[in-house]
């Protein structure tokens, strides 16, 4: 199977799974407009290659090797709608097939380029969340302010916006998205990375959420608050 | 501090130099926000500062003066300050004042419940080597909450006095004061506290190069903000030494080179990291609970509920409303009937200059006893008790998402609320909006809200002579405006709109005695105005009117009052006092027509579109003065401007409509 293939296989499992739980091969292929035969082959190759566990007749879930290559593409797919919606001026129906081709063919760099130069958008033209790089940073101040010198290696956890986690779970800050404005208010006010967290309350309609930091309560703008991403902690999930 | 020895710019040797002989000391109250500054310099000054649950509260300083044992303390109360770093504009006024001004004594206020992130202040503070005595307030709480200070080994690490109070009960003022004399007279130095290595190593290589008598301040402070890229100090150290730019420069890369952030970021991470340190020595815990069921987490689970919350915003703003209105009215008829049976007032009155003096300034004595202090004092005092208890801060988490669609955030709701008073601490309180455009388009919208004098023209014109439900309409064609108006502006100003981050205070039983003060004190400081002002203005009318003067005036306005409004020519003369105060209108009219039964002289029609226009055309004298100050005049002028062919185009359509069935 082409790497191609392989990629937008796992970006639907990705999206299935997250609605559903598991992706059936029916679901699959309604989603991909291909024949459920096709999909039953694929997902036995995915499985031997160790990105999906699939249980015949149950469906398929990711496997964390698979759930970090889905993640990566979902990440490139949302930053190219960014930046054909945005700066080429792309009609908006078809920003989303041109990224869907255009994800699997980008390099690294070309992605960490596209960041940038997009001021490291956190949203995606449908509003879909576009998760931070892996690459082993605190915040966006360097790699914004043109000084991000040799690589400084990649992150391996998956981090999560502050907006998800649990309400009265704890997690400690990893990484901030944003310019050094947005950093420096944060950090002014307690939040700085390695700081432990933990969200009390989120409002209807993503209001602001509220969160526990050096015992101080701090009513967050949600916007705001999902660009602060948590390193959840294993411990706390009793 | 040492390495200033000798120079007589450093604020260091000039404390010590000038302590000894000094009668009067400057001491500022600095701190985060809603600590207890204002709560501390009430005790302290004995004035009555207003004070609020709620941070940002002080947006200006306010000064007051403490007599103690034949010293002459001048003290400062400052806006709430996170860092030296950001800045906001009421930051702004407190680091100026810190920085520039040196104040003899620096009582810093922190939080006991909140240490860690207060000490990150306190630190940037001793860095500065500002004479420094700490007030740890708020200590009952936090020993409530099983948080114990040790406040001796505080004292001890810092190098520095550090007093426990519990301000609002007046507990540790009187220690305080004994330590802020004993401070002004031999200053304390505070101890520094070291960061990382790689941080020190670089902050010395700086120190190196800086001439002794460079910035002014303190040589270690200097550097560390060089190395901050603080664009102030940069500007003054690059004007005495050429090569210590590009070697912070250089230092600047080598932190980053190491952690992989700016260096400002790593800096504010060493002292949260110092402050952490700090605060885990002294504190100690008593209850191990982590997520305490306090009243604070039992009242926020129904007031950020995503619908009774609702309610209860909806219960508690009306009711302010609503409360406002009746025991204005009531209060009001009260006292004018009190007043009639003193002295008639007959404003009308031509004859001797003595008739005239005394007409016009018993008329506009009574206006304002019988017009502006029924609606103001009850409105205050509900409005205090919401403020006290901190509910305001859960208004504004419950309509951040509203204010999103304004371009403003939840925190603007309260300059918004404070405009329903008066505008022009409203216009003030909006310093706590971040972003400059916000901050205008707050003010903007803080205009248009019907203040009290409003309140009592839209009651006193068409409550009295239409119906009451024309009044309740013409309060909700205002909100309509200024919910469409907010929209036009939004999307017309340049600039960006970012988003909400505020501090959630615990709740307080509001105490009376604090309510009844804030409110005498707001009410006292209108009175101020008010009373001068109704009584100056009604004298005047009285003297042009016989005089003859009205009617050049009234000509010349005529075009719009009387093609454009429909309003009888007369009305020129009374927006124009209108623009004194608001409530000038009413006086005007009764002084004109000589009588307060407005509909003898006035169809429907006619009092309505009056109070109409007068709700929108233009912020009164002292909102105009109090924009000007925070904005400028270009934009202050634009908005005047605005305001007026907004007023009269509304009133034009208005007038029109209203006469198809009316």
């Amino acid at each position: 199977m082409a790497s191609e293939q392989t990629e937008e296989y796992l970006e639907t499992i990705f999206d299935i799974e997250g609605k559903e739980g598991t992706a059936k091969t029916s679901a699959i292929a309604r989603c991909m407009n291909v024949a459920p035969a096709s999909v039953t082959e694929a997902l036995q190759s995915l499985s031997d290659k160790g990105y999906v566990n699939y249980e015949p007749y149950r469906g398929a879930t990711l496997t964390p090797k698979g759930n970090e290559m889905a993640r990566k593409v979902k990440r490139r797919h949302r930053l190219l709608e960014v930046f054909l919606k945005d700066v080429l001026k792309i009609r908006g129906e078809n920003v989303h097939d041109e990224a869907c081709r255009m994800e699997h063919v980008i390099s690294d760099e070309t992605e960490q380029a596209l960041c940038k130069m997009l001021r490291a958008p956190s949203r995606c033209p449908h509003g879909s969340p576009i998760e931070p790089c892996n690459r082993m940073v605190q915040d966006c101040t360097e790699c914004l302010a043109g000084r991000s010198g040799e690589s400084p290696g990649s992150r391996d956890t998956a981090l999560l916006p502050v907006t998800q986690l649990t309400p009265c779970r704890k997690g400690t800050i990893a990484f901030i998205r944003g310019d050094r404005k947005i950093v420096q208010r944060l950090t002014d006010l307690g939040l700085t990375v390695g700081t432990e967290v933990s969200l009390l309350r989120k409002s209807p309609g993503e209001g602001p959420v509220e969160i526990l930091v050096r015992r101080t309560k701090l009513a967050i703008d949600h916007a705001i608050a999902d660009n602060i991403f948590i390193a959840p902690c294993r411990e706390s999930h009793e | 501090m040492s390495a200033c020895t000798g120079c007589s710019d450093c604020p260091g040797t000039e404390y010590a130099a000038v302590s000894g002989t000094k009668k009067e000391y400057v001491v500022a109250l600095a701190g985060n926000a809603n600590v207890g500054k204002s709560a501390i310099f009430n005790q302290l000054t004995g004035t009555d500062q207003e004070i609020g649950n709620w941070p940002g509260k002080t947006v200006e300083r306010a000064e007051g003066i403490l007599q103690y044992e034949g010293h002459r303390l001048r003290i400062i109360d400052l806006p709430g300050i996170y860092s030296f770093a950001t800045l906001s504009d009421e930051e702004r006024i407190s680091r100026s004042f810190i920085v520039h001004d040196h104040p003899d004594v620096v009582v810093n206020i922190l939080d006991a419940s909140a240490l860690e992130r207060n000490l990150f202040f306190t630190l940037q503070l001793a860095e500065l080597g500002c004479p420094l005595v700490l007030a740890i307030n708020q200590n009952d709480l936090a020993m409530k909450k099983g948080i114990f200070v040790d406040t001796g080994k505080l004292a001890k690490i810092l190098g520095v006095p550090v007093v426990a109070t519990v301000a609002i009960q007046g507990k540790g003022i009187a220690q305080l004061t004994d330590a802020i004399i004993a401070a002004a007279r031999s200053p304390p130095k505070p101890h520094l506290i070291e960061y990382g290595k790689e941080v020190e190593e670089r902050i010395s290589r700086i120190i190196s190069l800086l001439p002794p008598v460079c910035s002014g301040y303190p040589a270690r402070w200097t550097a560390i903000k060089i190395l901050e890229e603080d664009p102030d100090v940069l500007a003054l150290a690059g004007q005495c030494s050429h090569e210590v730019i590009p070697v912070a420069r250089a230092c600047a890369r080598e932190l980053v080179a190491i952690h992989g952030e700016s260096a400002g970021t790593i800096l504010s991470g060493e002292r949260y990291h110092a402050a952490e340190q700090l605060g885990r020595e002294v504190m100690s815990f008593g209850s191990p609970d982590e997520f305490p069921d306090t009243l604070t987490e039992r009242i926020d689970r129904l007031a950020l509920h995503p619908v009774f919350g609702y309610l209860l915003l909806a219960l508690v703003l009306g009711g302010l409303l609503v409360w406002t209105f009746f025991v204005g009215a009531w209060v009001s008829e009260v006292l004018t009937n009190l007043l009639s049976g003193i002295a008639p007032v007959r404003p009308l009155v031509t004859g001797s200059v003595s008739d005239i003096v005394f007409n016009g300034a018993w008329t506009g004595f009574v206006a304002a006893v019988t017009l502006i202090i029924p609606y103001v004092v009850p409105f205050y005092l509900f409005l205090s008790l919401i403020e006290d208890s901190g509910f305001l801060t859960r208004v504004s988490v419950m309509l951040d998402k509203g204010l999103h669609r304004l371009g403003l955030h939840g925190k603007a709701i309260i300059p918004l609320i404070l405009g329903f008073g008066c505008s022009v601490p409203a216009c003030l309180s909006c310093r706590i909006i971040e972003s400059p455009k916000q901050r205008f388009l707050a003010a903007f919208l803080v205009t248009i809200v019907p203040c009290s004098a409003r309140t009592v023209v839209i009651l006193g014109v068409v409550a009295a002579f239409v119906n009451v439900w024309w009044a309740i309409a013409l309060y909700i064609i205002d909100f309509v405006i200024i919910i469409v108006a907010g929209r036009f502006a939004f999307r017309v100003l340049p600039g960006e709109s970012v988003g909400m981050i505020m501090e959630m205070p615990e709740y307080h039983i509001p105490s009376p005695r604090m309510a009844l003060g804030q409110t005498w004190s707001r009410t006292k400081s209108l009175i101020w105005i008010v009373l001068p002002s109704y009584i100056i203005g009604s004298i005047a009318i009285t003297a042009a009117y016989s005089a003859g003067l009205l009617d050049p005036i009234n000509a010349a306005l005529s075009p719009v009052t009387v093609f454009l409004l429909g309003l009888p020519a007369v009305t020129g003369i009374v927006f124009v006092f209108g623009i004194i105060r608001k409530e000038m209108t009413i006086l005007t009219l009764a002084a004109l027509f000589g009588t307060t039964i407005f509909s003898t002289v006035l169809t429907p029609v006619q009092l309505i579109v009056l109070a109409l226009v007068t709700m929108l055309y233009i912020p009164c004298v002292s909102t105009i003065l109090a924009l000007a100050k925070d904005f400028g005049w270009r934009k202050t002028l634009l908005l005047t401007i605005g305001e007026i062919v907004m007023a009269v185009a509304i009133g034009a359509v208005a007038f029109r409509l209203l006469s198809l069935f009316m």
